[in-house]
C-alpha cells in the first residue's frame, strides 16, 4: 500500500490554500514575471503565474513553505495553466513541459527545506495540479452553432499528456485533476493519465500503485446553487462519469464557499467509493471581488464536515491563506476521517 | 464510526443525470429510433443534414420514457465518424436530451471512438466481441475502459455467433474473465448480448433458440451476477413480419420469461409491447409453445402458430375472439373489464358477483379492488397510460353504483357495520379559480388506488375546505389551481391550517404551482407537511407514503430538507439578478422608429359580437398538443399518434375526442360566443396608453416593464412600447371568447359515473376556446382590422405564432396585472357582450374562456415582464390609483 493511503486511514490530510492570492501579496511587476530569460518576450506575461516557477522560483518556494509551516500535508504544484493550450494566451505553448518540471522542483525544494528545519515531521506530498483549460469540450463558444467545439478531444489529450509527462518527470507524488467544470475535459485528462502509464510502464513503478501509476485525485466544481457543474451534470452524474479513473479521492473545490458547498460535500460523501476531498473558497467574493471570510470561519465549517464524517482531505481554494490552512489543520487534527465504503454487489 | 459502510456496485450510467441500474429497476428500455439502420426517417434526416429534426427524434424518445438513447450512424452513404460527432455534439447541447446516457452503437470501432470523444457522461458501447480474436477484443476493451464506458459484449467468438445455450454461456464466461482479469473492467460495467435469433422459421434447428437464450441468461446471471443482459427482441419474430399482433404477443411472452431469467435491458419498441396477462389465452399458449419449444417435436407448435397467424392476418381480431374472456369466471371477467375499460357487461357481471358473494361490499373489497390493484400496478410500472386508467375508473364507478343501493339496504338492516375503512382524501380547487381538469384526473387515479375521494369542486373558500376536512375526518387535503392568484390563496389555506392546528398533510398541484413556489411560499406556513405533486402518476406514491405511519415521518423530513434547500437556493439566486432603476429601464425601451408609421384603420371601431359561432369552423383551428398534455401524454401532435410508447393510447384518445367533437357539434351541446373591439389609442407616458372608447371618453391602460438588467442592445420591454406615441392614428384591439353550455353535459357524465367522458368534454371545451381565439385573431389580422390581408398560414404555423401582431392577456407574462381585465371587459361591454363572468380572483367563468389585447405593430412580440422592483411598483400604484396593499397582493408573483 502506498504511503498516502496508509496515512489517509489514520487521519484527515490537509491540502494547501490559494496560490494566486499569495502571489498577489508580492505585488510583482512585468519585469519580475519576465526575469532575465524572457526580458525580450514579444507579449506581456504578467499574470502568467505558472511562469514564476521559472523566473521567480524564490517566490513560489516561499509560498509553498508557508503552507507547509501552516500544516499542509499535500502541496499543489504551481501548474494550474501549464498546458500548451492554456499557455497559448502568452504564446508560451512550447514551455509547457518545462513549466511542469520546474514547478515540481519548487515544491520539492520547499519540502526539503521544511523537513531539514523540522526533522521528524511526517511525510509531505506533492500533488501535480492539472487545471481545467480555457477551452471546453462539451460547450460551444458560438451560441449560433451549438455543435461547434473550439478544441478536440485528441488535442486536449495531447496537451494533458505533455503536462503529465512534465509533472511525473519532475517527481510529483500524485496527480490532481482539479476545478473541473466540464467533465469531458476531465475525462480527457483521465484518458491521458491512463494512456501515459500504459505507454511508460517504467514510470509507474515508483508509486507502489501497480500499473495504475500515480494516484489520481479528482476535484470537480459545482458552479452555483443548482448543484450542477457548468457543463450541466448533477453531482452524482459527475461522480459516475469519472469513477473509472479509480481515483484516490474525489472531491469539490472552488466557486463556492464552505457554507454553500456543504450539501454537495455531504451528497458526495454518501456516493463516493473512494476518499473524499474538499477545498472551498474563503466564502463568496464580496462586492469588490475579494474574499473576506476569516480563517476561523472557514475552519469552523470544515470542522463540522469532518465531524459529520464527510471528508478525508481538506484545504482551501481562492482567497484562502496560510492562516486559513493553519486554522483548518488545527480544527480537523483529532477528528476521525470518513470511512471509505466497501463496494459490494447486492 | 469505523463500522463498515457498504455501497452497491450496480451498473451506473450518466448523462447530465445519473441512471443507476438496480435489481429493482426491472427493465431498462433503450430508445431505438436514433438509429439509421433501424429508422428510415432518421437515416433520411441525417443524410439530408437535417440535424435539427433529427434532434427532435432523440428528444421525443426521451420524452416518451427512453432511459438511454441508442445512436447508430452505420450507413454506407454516410461518413459515420463525422455524422456521429456532429449529432452527439448537438445532443450534448440539448439538456432535455443530454440528461439521459448515450449508447454508442456501431459495428465500426472508429465510429464508437468518435462518439466516446464527445460525451461527458458515462456511455454504453454497443458493441465489442471476440469475433476477430482475443487481442483485438482486449485492445478495444482497454479503450472503452479509458473512456469509462460500459460495454455490450456480443456472444460472438472466432468461430461465429453463439446459438446454443452452452456456447452462449461459454463465450460470455470467457469474455468475462478476460475483461475482469486482463483488462480490469468492473463486472457491473459488462452487458452481455447473448444473441436473440428468429424462431418458428420452419427449420427445426431454430426451434430451441428462445430456450437457449432464456436458459443462457439464467446461467450467466448465476455465474456472473453483477453483469447486465441485453438483446434485440424484434429478431425473435422475424418470420412473422407483417403480422404485428402475433409479433407483439411473441415479444411480450419472450420478455416475460427472459426478464424472469435476468435480462434487464433491451432495445425494444415499447409501444408495441402488450401486457403478458392480456394476451388472448390461445395465442399466448401457442407463443409459449414455440418460445419454450414445447410440444414441438415435429414442428407442431410452429405450425399451429403459423396457422393461427393466418387467421389473425386474414380476419384481424374477430368478434368471437374478442369475447373469449366472457367464458371465464366472474372475478376474471370483472378484472378483464377493469383492465381493458369495458363497461358493456359490467352491470350483469356485478350482479352475478353480488349474488355469489355473501355481502355486496365483498364484491368491492374482493374482485373489484383486486382488479384495480392490477390497474394500479400496470400504471405504476408504466404499462398503462392515464386515459386507460380513467376508463378503468369508469368501469369501477359503474360497478359500485350498481352495488350502492344494496349496500344502503344492508346498512339499514345492520346500522353498526362499518364500511368506511378507506383513507379519505379531500380535494378542491381554491377560491376564485374555476379550473379542475387536473384535479379531476388526480382524483380518479387516487380513487383507482382505493382511496375515498371527496371532491369539493371549484371556487371553494378556505373555511369550507377546512370545515369539510374536519367533519369528514379527511386524511389528506389536496389543493389545485391554474391561475396565478390561486397561488396566494393556497398560501392562505396553509396559513389557516396552521392556525387551526390541523393534522392533515397538504398536497399542492395545478399548472401554475411549482415545487419552488411550494417550498418558498407555502411550506413555511404549515408544519404538518406540504408536498408539491407534479402529476397524477406521482400522487399515488406521495399519498401512499403519507398514509403509511412508518414511512410518513421520514418522507416528510426528506421533503422538508429538500424544500429548505430549495428556498435557500432561491434566496441566494435572487441576490445575483441585477435590476435597473425603473427610470433607466424606461429609457431602455424598444426603439421603434415611428417616423413614417402608417397605422392601419380597422374596418370598424367599437365592439362587435360573434354569437353562436360555427363550431365546425372553430374545430379546424384546434391545437391538439395541449389536449394530450392534459391527459399527461407528452409529445408533438400528430407524431404522438405514431409514438412507440403512447401512440396507441394517443390514437384511441384522439378518435374518442373526435367522436365527441362530432356529437358536440351535431347535437349543439356547446355554443361559442366572442367579442372583438377596436379603439383609437395614444401612448401618453412611457408605460401608459390612452384608449379612446368613444367621443370624449378615454380609458388609460397601464403596463409593466421588464426591469432586469439586459445584455447590451436588448431593450427592457413593455407592451406600451408597441403603441405610437404621437397623437393621431394608432389603434388597439381587445377580444374575448367563451364556450358555453357545458354544465348539463358534465352533470350527465357525472351521473353516469363517466369521468373519462367528463374530462374529455372539459378538455375539448378548453380547446374550442383556444381555437376560437386563434380563429378570431386570424380574422382580425386579415379582415376586421385587416393589417395583413394577404396572410396565408397553416394551422401549425398559427400554433407557432408566426403571425404579425400579438394578443396578450392581462394576468399572463407580458402584462401580469390581472386587474387590467376589468378595463378590458368594460371596453368589450361587460357580461352582456362577452358572456363571461369574472370571479373575485379575476378568473373567467365559464372556465373555457380566453381574452386579450390586440397589438398590430410588426415589432410587437410576446415576452415576460419578469420580476419588478419596488420603484416601479410605487410608480404603478400612482398610475393605477388603487390602494397599495391591494395592488401588492395582486402583483405578488412579480414582486418577490
Amino acid at each position: 500500500m502506498s504511503k498516502i493511503k496508509e496515512l489517509l486511514q489514520q487521519r484527515i490530510l490537509v491540502l494547501d490554500g490559494a496560490m494566486g492570492t499569495m502571489i498577489q501579496r508580492y505585488r510583482l511587476t512585468e519585469e519580475d514575471y519576465r526575469g532575465n530569460r524572457f526580458q525580450n518576450w514579444h507579449s506581456d506575461v504578467k499574470g502568467n503565474n505558472d511562469l514564476l516557477s521559472i523566473t521567480r522560483p524564490d517566490v513560489i518556494k516561499a509560498i509553498h513553505k508557508e503552507y507547509l509551516e501552516a500544516g499542509s500535508d499535500i502541496i499543489e504544484t504551481n501548474t494550474f495553466s501549464s498546458t500548451s493550450i492554456a499557455q497559448a494566451d502568452y504564446d508560451m505553448q512550447s514551455l509547457a513541459y518545462e513549466l511542469n518540471v520546474a514547478s515540481v522542483k519548487c515544491a520539492r525544494e520547499a519540502i526539503d527545506a521544511f523537513v531539514s528545519e523540522h526533522p521528524g515531521t511526517g511525510p509531505k506530498f506533492i500533488a501535480g495540479a492539472i487545471g481545467p483549460l480555457n477551452k471546453t469540450l462539451s460547450l460551444s463558444p458560438d451560441v449560433n452553432n451549438p455543435g461547434y467545439r473550439a478544441v478536440t478531444f485528441d488535442e486536449v489529450v495531447a496537451a494533458y499528456t505533455e503536462q503529465i509527462h512534465g509533472l511525473i518527470d519532475g517527481g510529483a507524488d500524485l496527480l490532481l485533476i482539479e476545478t473541473i467544470f466540464d467533465t469531458l475535459n476531465a475525462k480527457a485528462a483521465i484518458f491521458a493519465v491512463k494512456q501515459f502509464f500504459r505507454d511508460h510502464p517504467e514510470k509507474a513503478t515508483r508509486f507502489n500503485n501497480g500499473a495504475e501509476g500515480a494516484p489520481v485525485m479528482i476535484s470537480g466544481t459545482i458552479t452555483d446553487a443548482s448543484g450542477r457543474t457548468l457543463s450541466g451534470q448533477t453531482l452524482e452524474a459527475f461522480y459516475i462519469s469519472v469513477a473509472h479513473a479509480s481515483p484516490l479521492s474525489v472531491g469539490l473545490n472552488c466557486a463556492l464557499g464552505a457554507k454553500e458547498m456543504r450539501p454537495h460535500v455531504s451528497e458526495l460523501a454518501h456516493l463516493a467509493g473512494c476518499y473524499v476531498s474538499a477545498y472551498p473558497n474563503a466564502g463568496l467574493p464580496n462586492a469588490m471581488g475579494e474574499y473576506d471570510e476569516l480563517p476561523e470561519q472557514t475552519a469552523a465549517f470544515l470542522e463540522d464536515w469532518a465531524k459529520e464524517g464527510y471528508v478525508n482531505i481538506v484545504g482551501g481554494c481562492c482567497g484562502t491563506t496560510p492562516a486559513h490552512i493553519a486554522a483548518i489543520a488545527k480544527a480537523v487534527k483529532d477528528v476521525t476521517p470518513r470511512t471509505v465504503p466497501v463496494a459490494a454487489y447486492n | 464510526m469505523s463500522a463498515t459502510v457498504k455501497i452497491h456496485s450496480f451498473l451506473s450510467l450518466s448523462g447530465l443525470e445519473p441512471l443507476v441500474v438496480r435489481p429493482e429497476t426491472n427493465f431498462i428500455n433503450v430508445g431505438e429510433r436514433t438509429n439509421v439502420t433501424g429508422s428510415k426517417k432518421f437515416a433520411r434526416l441525417i443524410r439530408e443534414n437535417k440535424y435539427e429534426e433529427a434532434l427532435s427524434v432523440a428528444r421525443q424518445q426521451v420524452e416518451n420514457g427512453a432511459q438511454v438513447i441508442d445512436i447508430n450512424m452505420d450507413d454506407a452513404l454516410l461518413d459515420g465518424v463525422q455524422a456521429m460527432t456532429t449529432f452527439i455534439n448537438l445532443v450534448q447541447s440539448e439538456p432535455d436530451i443530454a440528461k439521459v446516457p448515450v449508447m454508442i452503437d456501431s459495428s465500426k470501432f472508429e465510429i464508437i471512438q468518435a462518439g466516446l470523444k464527445c460525451v461527458q457522461g458515462k456511455c454504453i458501447v454497443n458493441s465489442i466481441s471476440m469475433k476477430e480474436g482475443e487481442a483485438k477484443f482486449i485492445e478495444q476493451a482497454i479503450i472503452c475502459k479509458s473512456f469509462g464506458a460500459a460495454v455490450v459484449v456480443m456472444a460472438f467468438d472466432e468461430q461465429g455467433q453463439a446459438d446454443t445455450k452452452e456456447r452462449k454461456v461459454e463465450i460470455c464466461h470467457r469474455a468475462y474473465k478476460i475483461l475482469t482479469e486482463k483488462v480490469g473492467i468492473a463486472p457491473q460495467d459488462i452487458i452481455f448480448d447473448p444473441n436473440i435469433f428468429a424462431i418458428a422459421t420452419g427449420l427445426e434447428e431454430h426451434n430451441n433458440y428462445g430456450v437457449d437464450f432464456i436458459e443462457a441468461v439464467k446461467e450467466i446471471k448465476e455465474r456472473m451476477p453483477a453483469v447486465s443482459i441485453s438483446g434485440g427482441v424484434s429478431n425473435l419474430s422475424f418470420s412473422f413480419r407483417g403480422n404485428e399482433p402475433v409479433r407483439e404477443a411473441m415479444h411480450a411472452v419472450f420478455l416475460y420469461y427472459a426478464i424472469k431469467a435476468g435480462m434487464n435491458m433491451g432495445i425494444v419498441n415499447a409501444g408495441q409491447l402488450v401486457v403478458y396477462d392480456e394476451i388472448e389465452l390461445q395465442l399466448r399458449e401457442l407463443c409459449e409453445d414455440v418460445i419454450l419449444n414445447r410440444n414441438n417435436e415435429n414442428n407442431e407448435a410452429t405450425e399451429k402458430l403459423l396457422a393461427f397467424a393466418e387467421t389473425v392476418k386474414a380476419s384481424g381480431k374477430t368478434e368471437k375472439k374478442d369475447l373469449a374472456w366472457r367464458n371465464t369466471p366472474v372475478e376474471e371477467r370483472l378484472k378483464h373489464a377493469l383492465v381493458n375499460g369495458i363497461t358493456d357487461y359490467i352491470d350483469t357481471d356485478t350482479e352475478e358477483a353480488r349474488l355469489k358473494y355473501p355481502r355486496p361490499l365483498d364484491v368491492i373489497e374482493g374482485p373489484l379492488m383486486s382488479g384495480m390493484d392490477v390497474v394500479g400496478d400496470l400504471f405504476g410500472s408504466g404499462k398503462m397510460f392515464l386515459p386507460q386508467v380513467v376508463k378503468s375508473a369508469r368501469v369501477m364507478k359503474k360497478s359500485v353504483a350498481w352495488l350502492t343501493p344494496f349496500i344502503e339496504e344492508e346498512k339499514l338492516a345492520n346500522p353498526d357495520v362499518n364500511d368506511d375503512a378507506a383513507p379519505t382524501i379531500l380535494m378542491a380547487t381554491v377560491k376564485g379559480d374555476v379550473h379542475d381538469i387536473g384535479k379531476n384526473i388526480v382524483g380518479v387515479v387516487l380513487a383507482c388506488n382505493g382511496y375515498k375521494i371527496i371532491d369539493m369542486g371549484v371556487m371553494v373558500p378556505t373555511d369550507k375546505i377546512l370545515d369539510t376536512a374536519e367533519r369528514e375526518k379527511a386524511d389528506i387535503i389536496g389543493l389545485s389551481g391554474l391561475i396565478t392568484p390561486s397561488l396566494d390563496e393556497m398560501v392562505n389555506v396553509a396559513h389557516e391550517m396552521q392556525r387551526r392546528n390541523m393534522p392533515q398533510p397538504l398536497l399542492i398541484g395545478g399548472a401554475t404551482t411549482s415545487r419552488m413556489h411550494t417550498a418558498v411560499k407555502i411550506a413555511p406556513q404549515f408544519d404538518k407537511g406540504v408536498v408539491h405533486v407534479l402529476d397524477a402518476s406521482r400522487s399515488v406514491t406521495v399519498v401512499g407514503s403519507l398514509l403509511n405511519p412508518e414511512q410518513k415521518p421520514q418522507f416528510l423530513a426528506n421533503i422538508r430538507t429538500e424544500y429548505i434547500k430549495l428556498a435557500e437556493d432561491f434566496a441566494s439566486k435572487r441576490k445575483v439578478k441585477e435590476f435597473l432603476p425603473f427610470g433607466e429601464a424606461q429609457k431602455n425601451k424598444v426603439a421603434i422608429d415611428w417616423t413614417g408609421f402608417q397605422p392601419v384603420t380597422p374596418s370598424f371601431t367599437g365592439v362587435r359580437t360573434f354569437n353562436h359561432y360555427d363550431l365546425s369552423e372553430i374545430r379546424k383551428y384546434i391545437d391538439w398538443q395541449p389536449f394530450f398534455i392534459s391527459w399527461e401524454l407528452h409529445g408533438k401532435f400528430p407524431q404522438i399518434l405514431e409514438d412507440p410508447v403512447v401512440g396507441k393510447e394517443a390514437t384511441k384518445l384522439y378518435q374518442d375526442a373526435n367522436k365527441m367533437l362530432d356529437q358536440i357539434i351535431a347535437e349543439k351541446w356547446l355554443t361559442a360566443q366572442g367579442a372583438v373591439g377596436f379603439w383609437p389609442v395614444t401612448k401618453t407616458a412611457d408605460d401608459t396608453v390612452l384608449v379612446q372608447e368613444s367621443e370624449g371618453k378615454t380609458i388609460p391602460l397601464q403596463f409593466l416593464r421588464q426591469q432586469i438588467k439586459k445584455a447590451a442592445g436588448q431593450p427592457n420591454l413593455s407592451l406600451a412600447d408597441f403603441i405610437c406615441p404621437s397623437l393621431e392614428g394608432d389603434f388597439i384591439g381587445a377580444f374575448s371568447v367563451t364556450i358555453q353550455g357545458i354544465e348539463p353535459h358534465l352533470e350527465r357524465f357525472i351521473a353516469q359515473n363517466d369521468d373519462y367522458g367528463k374530462i374529455n368534454l372539459q378538455a375539448l371545451s378548453d380547446r374550442f376556446a383556444e381555437a376560437f381565439a386563434e380563429l378570431l385573431h386570424e380574422k382580425v389580422r386579415k379582415e376586421l382590422w385587416g393589417y395583413v390581408k394577404e396572410e396565408t398560414l397553416s394551422n401549425e404555423e398559427l400554433i407557432q405564432e408566426k403571425y404579425r401582431g400579438i394578443r396578450p392577456a392581462p394576468g399572463y407574462p407580458a402584462c401580469p396585472d390581472h386587474t387590467e381585465k376589468y378595463k378590458l371587459f368594460n371596453l368589450l361591454g361587460g357580461e352582456e357582450n362577452t358572456g363571461i363572468h369574472l370571479t373575485e380572483s379575476l378568473a373567467m367563468y365559464p372556465a373555457s374562456s380566453v381574452c386579450g389585447w390586440y397589438f398590430s405593430h410588426p415589432e410587437s412580440k410576446y415576452f415576460g415582464v419578469g420580476k419588478i422592483q419596488e420603484d416601479q411598483f410605487l410608480d404603478y400604484v400612482q398610475r393605477k390609483e388603487m390602494p397599495e396593499d391591494d395592488l401588492r397582493r395582486w402583483l405578488r408573483p412579480v414582486l418577490e
